[in-house]
């Protein structure tokens, strides 16, 4: 076991560190740069039973220090994920995957989750309930205890790897969904998802984005994530991964100190292709400069 | 993909708001012409994707015109300047279908991609016609540059303040041509699709997030399925496009 490795629901990873979902593709315009075996893993493209374009663009905006995007969940289906995309990953990713899944309905995640568990070269099922619920009303999910629970019971039920609830911050209370996915048999919370945001454009008086709003992401958002991870690992006792904004070591040790067992890094991928690597080389750094011995020892170590 | 780190080595005004960045560093992974780059500027989170205009040796040449904060950064930018730089972006254009006497069509700042283009092909022994469209006199550039490649070059202007008046479209409707390559705004892309009468090839423009495939940020529909501007394109053969909106 080295110093940087830390235990996420049952598997050891490497290190801590994880390129977030939708930054990182299926991986392979990384491979081509460096070898992603040196990640904790990756959380691959949200996938949903059917395939999916996704909305009209423009999909991006920029924000200081951030970015909104509304790409609309683009992925080619469940189907061709398991034909095509993971036996492609198997050539140049030898770790357990995690598998990142979307739905419109709890009938389309249990669908597409019930079929990613049957790959071997998936570690763990990180179910994505920021969707809105087309049967029910188009509230997302995530947004009550009940919606989120209902959609983790139902996955649980076909599955058998982990199960990683992430959740939405647009909510009230984050607590009280997050504790309500660990009473319906989540073996662990991701968090957070972008925060719902919107810019316009002077000239056009239009929003950039064709969606209107999109997700913001980036390092704007860190404090924000800092302080959802540090109120949710210190209610449930599942293990908790942090995201939101990571875009260095320090803000990997940072998120583990509120309470996060793995971090995951997404838009600084997308501004620095090398951002994760460039991570996870400084982190023994970091760690020697604030004496920390073993990462997993700081989980929740904040004083 | 190559990340790498440049040096400015010049950097002046073309026109009121358009500038020619010259940039010296491993220029190996610009692999035709066509693609472009994406840099990263002090304070800005999205980097900026920029047409390559030419590459020779180490030196890379960039045209820009000033329309938001990134450019206008970039044009206060001086000789010494580094910046961080992912090349070797996108497809670019492919010279083998060009025919014998191939027409280059570039609108405002869809000229710049159209010079190495021109030069690729006059290398490969064409005889290349090249239409470039302005709106005014006052914003023409690289006429001269693309004259001494030696193109056959006619400039339009929509004012009619130089050359001919009107349109691209308006030269290209009565030329004689084996084959097309085109770059400029949506509008100027559709009028070409609607006036050529043989095959061709287009380059698109859309707001990227990263530039190099990972997060489907411009993303469009064609008739071969999806593609990812940044990635598969910008450069679209002609019978592949589906025009939408």
């Amino acid at each position: 076991m080295g110093k940087m490795s830390v235990n996420l629901c049952g598997i050891e990873l490497d290190n801590p560190v994880i390129p977030a979902s939708g930054t990182f593709g299926f991986g392979y315009e990384f491979a081509e740069l460096y070898d992603i075996n040196m990640l904790g893993t990756f959380s691959f493209k949200g996938t949903t039973r059917d395939p999916r374009f996704g909305n009209p663009t423009p999909r991006i905006a920029e924000t200081p220090n951030g970015m909104i995007n509304a790409v609309g969940l683009q992925n080619p289906g469940v189907e061709k994920v398991i034909s095509e995309e993971l036996p492609k990953l198997k050539k140049c990713f030898n770790k357990p995957v995690m598998a990142n899944v979307s739905g419109f309905s709890v009938e389309e995640y249990v669908y597409t989750c019930e079929k990613i568990d049957k790959c071997d070269q998936v570690g763990w099922i990180e179910v994505n309930i920021s969707c809105p619920n087309v049967h029910g009303g188009g509230m997302a999910f995530g947004t009550t205890p009940e919606g989120a629970a209902e959609v983790t019971r139902a996955v649980k039920a076909v599955t058998t790897k982990p199960i990683i609830i992430k959740l939405s911050p647009n909510v009230t209370d984050i607590v009280s969904i997050a504790k309500a996915c660990e009473e319906a048999g989540a073996d662990g919370i991701s968090l957070i998802n972008t925060l719902l945001g919107m810019r316009i454009d002077l000239r056009t008086r239009k929003p950039v984005i064709a969606n209107k709003m999109g997700g913001f992401s980036g390092s704007a958002i860190f404090p924000v994530a800092v302080r959802m991870v540090y109120q949710v690992a210190h209610a449930v006792k599942i293990p908790v991964i942090g995201m939101g904004g990571v875009s260095s070591a320090e803000d990997v040790i940072e998120m583990m100190l509120a309470g996060a067992s793995a971090v995951e890094v997404g838009a600084a991928n997308l501004i620095e292709p090398y951002a994760c690597k460039n991570i996870i080389e400084d982190l023994p750094r970091v760690m020697e400069k604030y004496g920390i011995e073993n990462l997993s020892d700081i989980i929740g170590g904040v004083r | 993909m190559k990340q790498s780190i440049f040096t400015i080595k010049e950097n002046v005004a073309l026109t009121s708001n358009v500038y020619r960045m010259l940039l010296e560093g491993d220029t190996g992974a610009v692999t035709n012409c066509g693609q472009f780059v994406n840099i990263k500027l002090d304070g800005l989170f999205l980097r900026r994707p920029i047409s390559v205009c030419d590459c020779e040796g180490n030196i890379l040449t960039l045209i820009y015109k000033v329309v938001g904060k990134g450019t206008e950064q970039m044009s206060q930018m001086i000789e010494g300047d580094t910046l961080d730089v992912l090349t070797g972006l996108g497809n670019g254009y492919d010279t083998s279908l060009a025919g014998e006497n191939p027409m280059l069509l570039g609108g405002g700042v869809g000229v710049p991609p159209m010079y190495m283009l021109c030069k690729k092909l006059i290398s490969e022994g064409k005889k290349v016609s090249v239409v470039l469209g302005f709106n005014r006199a006052d914003e023409i550039f690289y006429e001269d540059e693309f004259k001494a490649l030696g193109a056959d070059v006619t400039v339009t202007t929509v004012d009619g303040s130089y050359g001919v008046k009107g349109f691209v479209t308006d030269v290209m409707k009565n030329a004689d041509y084996s084959y097309f390559y085109t770059c400029g705004p949506e509008p100027m892309l559709r009028a070409v699709y609607n006036t050529s009468t043989t095959e061709g090839q287009f380059s698109f423009e859309e707001r990227m997030g990263c530039g190099f495939g990972a997060c489907m940020g411009c993303s469009c529909k064609t008739i071969t399925g999806y593609k990812r501007i940044c990635k598969e394109g910008p450069v679209m053969k002609k019978e592949e496009i589906l025009w939408e909106k």
